[in-house]
């Protein structure tokens, strides 16, 4: 349950919100995607065809799926660090290009040119994909700058970790953002560990939305893996954001099944701690079982909508796998632009 | 695919052992279900499913050490699959994607002998500057004044142009380079910053993503220290990054090297530092005219500019000439004495040594041809090349360290492309090798100075 940590005036939380069937639906799809393609993209990293660094977002995507639902889709900006495929999906990029971005592939969405950690898309307003922890904090500030600058009505929705969270940068922004009042909504993405490094390890508070406090930027803590919690509290957010009055901090409270990146054993936490939230927090089998349970859904019905996720991955593998490398010419290209 | 395949967990791993099977033939499993467990010298990771189905085959025994990355493990047949059914496609499409990996290794082994097949870099062509009107009236006029026109006079034409920085408004600039400004244009545009340069630079690098044309003010490029991942990592590499798709267009600026007794932190000279970075443009003026010229083109150009004031320069003068829109070609550099002895190649606080200098040398009969940049990158190579070409003989100076410096990069190029021209060793008078000293002498000995020049110039034409 949500709950208003709050530096103004707190506030109760309604209890939790309902989805209509329809919105259970679509988040059902969209994270059931990201689940579905973060698989395969694990397991083409394990074939060689994608290579580098590969951060999975498996476990955590009702955080992004709730987000994108609250928003304005092509208006308001998103941002954010490395684990960046989910994001892309939910955004409406094509999957094809995010994985042929994966295994480096001239159809990539940067020609790829830019790898796991490196898509855009200034269509769907997707600002990446940065590989330097609690640098999108200040360029997502910075999105909601141009926002206000331009008054184009858009919110910057940035997202960073928790262990982005401990950069100094972020003040540097919390400040800047509250002092000019951008339309710039905070997402503390705590999955609990940063890489290795468990938050009690290296933070000296835990309570992540209270960290624009001192800033007077409000904030709230709220279930990262029901998608209905999310998309309550960003709805909530965003309108604040939008409406003038400033920035706004949620923590999410969400957990990665898979290491920090693929090649990462994740020996720092317990089989039992990871085992308990893929059993009963799962933020997928949450929205399957209410659909189930509502009754007018039936297990048929989902089935489909798997197969039918499963060929969009398998279609955007296959893409990916045989579609050609970049051309040598491109390593000279988009260095500068010919002014 | 029914067939399981052993992974590789990491970017370098080739083989590993199969430590244990957690699954036997017959079970159910569906995606995410953990499989197996691996062991490389580095770590233990699980393999998990990714399809549903149930395990009809296991391949590879637990406790099998070596096991090639991307051997089948196991077998798992999807709902209405038979093993019989499984068979051929196993055989037939299985080896595929382990041989991919493979083949490509090979392919590019068969290549590796022809490094031609990397693509030339593309060639730098320069465009000369405009002419200017006969009879055009040259005011003279401070460094300071011309930055201070160039900013006025670009935020006046384009509304996306905004000024940020410590003490840009209120104060009207530490340097008052931005004095009137806030006056103009107001606090929407020309802003005032918290004393936080990685996150301001981060904010304003953000805004250019999304169209505006920041000019960023840094009180010194000193403390550019903290932004410096933004400028480089979040700036410069974002048009490479995004296949072309997303733009930074616009300005760092700043007073840039020594100023005067304000030791090593704050006398610092970053010309090679940026130049270094390709996605940078990268500028450092001398002239009145030139700061005026060449910062209306910065604030114009579509790319990311490093552009390096020098404190010392803002109080000199020079002529600038009054034209409707005076905006100088960016990686030109401008021949400020023709001569056919040798070539002095300078920018910015550089150019106040070499031009004292030219002016004894050619009292004392050696016919000098001196250069200044501007620009260091693009770097005019062709001015410089063409000079040398002419003289046979090249002296750099600047106040930066030597290795790895503009000089280091001027004397590289001339030994590639004009070698055969040479008379002499290309020598460089730079700042030396240490922290600037407070102390008034030793920073009189650490920044290089007018009889240095002389001497690196007497040395080279053979003359002492």
């Amino acid at each position: 349950m949500a709950r208003k940590a709050t530096a103004t005036k707190a506030k109760t939380q309604p209890n939790v919100p309902q989805f209509t069937q329809e919105q259970e639906l679509e988040a059902f799809r969209e994270m059931l995607l990201i689940r579905r393609f973060e698989e395969k993209a694990g397991q083409m990293y394990g074939m060689g065809l994608i290579g580098g660094f590969c951060h999975l977002y498996i476990g955590q995507e009702a955080v992004v799926t709730g987000i994108t639902m609250a928003s304005e889709k092509g208006k308001d900006a998103q941002i954010t660090g490395y684990r960046d495929h989910g994001h892309m999906l939910v955004m409406g990029l094509d999957p094809k290009g995010v994985m042929a971005e994966l295994t480096g592939r001239q159809g990539g969405l940067s020609k790829g040119k830019g790898g796991s950690m490196h898509m855009f898309s200034n269509e769907h307003r997707f600002y990446g994909g940065n590989g330097i922890v609690g640098a999108q904090a200040s360029l997502g500030t910075g999105l909601a700058f141009a926002s206000k600058y331009t008054g184009d009505g858009s919110v910057s929705i940035t997202y960073f970790g928790d262990g982005a969270a401990n950069q100094g940068q972020v003040y540097e922004s919390f400040n800047m953002a509250k002092l000019w009042n951008l339309p710039v909504v905070y997402i503390i993405e705590n999955n609990k560990y940063a890489m290795g490094t468990s938050t009690e390890r290296s933070s000296a508070t835990t309570d992540f939305s209270m960290r624009g406090a001192s800033f007077n930027i409000p904030g709230e803590q709220v279930d990262g893996m029901d998608v209905r919690m999310v998309y309550d509290a960003a709805q909530r957010a965003i309108e604040h954001a939008r409406s003038g009055k400033g920035p706004y901090i949620l923590e999410m409270l969400t957990y990665r099944y898979r290491g920090h990146s693929m090649s990462d054993p994740a020996k720092y936490r317990s089989k039992d701690e990871v085992t308990k939230y893929r059993q009963e927090r799962d933020p997928i089998e949450q929205v399957r079982a209410r659909l189930l349970e509502g009754g007018s859904i039936t297990e048929e019905e989902l089935k489909k909508i798997e197969t039918d996720i499963r060929a969009v991955v398998t279609e955007a593998a296959d893409f990916a796998t045989n579609d050609p490398e970049p051309d040598a010419s491109e390593l000279w290209t988009d260095i500068t632009i010919k002014a | 695919m029914p067939q399981i395949l052993m992974p590789a967990l990491s970017p370098t791993m080739e083989e590993g052992k199969l430590a244990k099977w957690v699954v036997k033939v017959g079970d159910q499993v569906k995606s995410g279900d953990v499989l197996a467990e691996i062991e490389t010298d580095k770590a233990t990771m699980e393999v998990e499913s990714v399809d549903e189905g149930t395990v009809s085959e296991i391949l590879v025994e637990e406790g099998t050490e070596g096991v090639k990355v991307n051997t089948p493990i196991a077998v798992v047949l999807a709902e209405g699959e038979s093993a019989s059914e499984a068979a051929a496609p196993v055989a037939e499409t299985a080896p595929e994607p382990a041989e991919a990996p493979v083949a490509a290794a090979e392919k590019a082994a068969e290549t590796a002998p022809a490094a031609a097949a990397v693509p030339a870099a593309p060639k730098f062509e320069p465009q000369a500057d405009p002419d200017l009107p006969e009879g055009v009236e040259m005011v003279e006029m401070t460094v300071r004044q011309a930055l201070n026109e160039a900013m006025a006079e670009e935020l006046r034409r384009d509304k996306d142009v905004f000024i940020m920085g410590e003490e840009v408004a209120e104060y009207q600039g530490a340097y008052k380079i931005t004095q009137g400004l806030l006056q103009e244009f107001g606090k929407e545009r020309v802003i005032d910053t918290p004393i936080t340069e990685h996150g301001f630079a981060g904010l304003a690098v953000g805004a250019a993503f999304a169209g505006l044309k920041p000019v960023v003010e840094f009180m010194t490029w000193n403390f550019a220290m903290q932004a410096i991942d933004q400028i480089i990592n979040s700036a410069a590499k974002q048009l490479y990054m995004s296949g072309g798709q997303v733009k930074a267009p616009m300005v760092f600026r700043g007073p840039n090297g020594a100023a005067a007794r304000v030791g090593a932190q704050h006398s610092q000279d970053y010309s090679a530092w940026y130049s270094h970075v390709p996605g940078l443009t990268v500028i450092a003026p001398y002239s009145a005219a030139d700061a005026k010229g060449l910062l209306k083109a910065a604030i114009r150009s579509p790319n990311p500019v490093v552009f390096l004031e020098n404190e010392i320069l803002y109080g000199s003068t020079g002529l600038v000439p009054q034209v409707e829109d005076f905006v100088l070609p960016i990686g030109k550099a401008r021949i400020a004495r023709k001569g056919a002895d040798v070539t002095v190649v300078s920018f910015s606080m550089g150019m106040r040594y070499a031009t004292q200098a030219t002016e004894k040398l050619v009292a004392a009969g050696v016919d000098v041809e001196l250069i200044d940049l501007r620009t260091l990158r693009p770097l005019d190579s062709d001015t410089v090349i063409e000079s040398v070409k002419k003289t046979g003989r090249l002296v750099t100076v600047e106040e930066g360290w030597p290795q790895g410096g503009i000089g280091a990069e001027l004397s590289a190029r001339v030994m590639e492309e004009a070698f055969d021209y040479l008379d002499a060793p290309v020598m460089r008078v730079t700042g030396k090798d240490v922290p600037m000293p407070y102390a008034a002498n030793l920073e009189k000995l650490a920044l290089p100075n007018v009889d240095e020049v002389i001497a690196a110039v007497n040395a080279v034409t053979y003359r002492s």
